[in-house]
């Protein structure tokens, strides 16, 4: 099977070609997924270790591919072919490792995902309007293309690294690499609810960083109007970037 | 129907982005959404995040660890019946 022709190959299509011995089909699904198997790794058995439990994966899907049924997506059995391996190995090394998934409230305050996921002094403490924003979000520069996209990719993939893991591998299979919430779900043994409680955190995290990040930028748009007429369309509604703070008194 | 504060709201927008609210929760963002600019501008800009994810390149495994696993692979089925 062609690579063209595996782009846009069904799921049965593929894995009646990889179940066929097509080294194609199988070289395809090793170039798209190790990406996402290798962040998930990481989140449950670090770093070092994380390539060593994908390639044990692989060679476990090798082995025993032919017995898939597809009851899941074949997608969804790897990444639970993978999560299972590494909770294998957490289990050996568990001294170091950081908490396995799962839906504790423990976990789930390890991991910071208790409290507000925007700082409170952003919003109003009192007066008509307590609840709403002190001073409004301003809209950001449209990143869509050119060298200001480079940059926020840049640093979001810094921004990325720094998130708690079970945050950093929700984020990673939903945004980064478009698995569904089902499948997030199926394949960190995690409730609906709480995959996007982790998903909302990490996405709001992110989201401050960025906006620090073009605070600090030089040609950010935030002060004055010479800039935003540089940078040409902005991300936002028109008009947005004002306040509301005749409710402080 | 009890109006949000945008730091309810913003503790929303995954859920509102996923459908997941209840359909009076996602009555009472949209309404919040069309007369706070402050929070679409938010909302604006978590969908810019998910935007620019979407086009972070992912890891790799090295190149010559995936041709050994083609390599494992092409060996294994020519073993099989």
């Amino acid at each position: 099977m062609s690579r063209q022709a595996l782009d846009t190959a069904s799921e049965e299509s593929l894995v009646e070609h990889i179940k066929a011995g097509d080294p194609e089909a199988f070289e395809w699904i090793v170039n798209h997924w190790s990406g996402s198997m290798l962040s998930v790794a990481r989140s449950i058995v670090g770093t070092d270790l994380a390539s060593d439990v994908v390639q044990d994966t692989w060679l476990s899907v090798i082995r025993s591919v032919r017995r898939f049924e597809g009851r899941a997506s074949l997608r969804t059995w790897t990444f639970r072919i993978l999560v299972n391996a590494c909770h294998k190995r957490a289990k050996v090394q568990r001294a170091e490792l950081p908490a396995a998934f799962g839906d504790g409230a423990a976990a789930d305050s390890a991991d910071g995902t208790g409290g507000p996921s925007v700082d409170p002094g952003r919003f109003l403490s009192s007066g008509q309007w307590a609840g709403h924003w002190a001073v409004f979000p301003e809209p950001w520069p449209n990143p869509v293309d050119g060298a200001l996209a480079v940059e926020l990719r840049e640093q979001l993939a810094a921004a990325l690294a720094t998130l708690p893991s079970r945050q950093r591998a929700v984020v990673v299979l939903r945004d980064v690499n478009g698995l569904t919430s089902d499948e997030v779900c199926a394949i960190l043994e995690i409730t609906a609810e709480n995959q996007r409680v982790l998903l909302h955190r990490g996405r709001a995290t992110l989201r401050a960083r960025l906006e620090e990040y073009l605070d600090r930028r030089p040609v950010a748009v935030a002060h004055g109007g010479s800039a935003e007429e540089a940078s040409g369309e902005r991300i936002g509604p028109e008009g947005a970037g004002g306040g509301v703070d005749d409710g402080a008194s | 129907m009890e109006p949000l504060e945008c730091r309810e709201l913003v503790e929303l927008l995954t859920d509102y982005l996923d459908d997941a609210l209840p359909r009076t929760d996602a009555e009472r963002v949209t309404e919040h959404l069309e007369s706070c600019p402050g929070c679409r501008t938010y909302l604006d800009q978590l969908r810019g995040v998910i935007d620019v994810l979407g086009h972070i390149p992912a890891e790799q495994l090295p190149e010559a660890t995936q041709k050994g696993l083609v390599d494992t692979f092409r060996e294994f089925t020519a073993g099989q019946p």
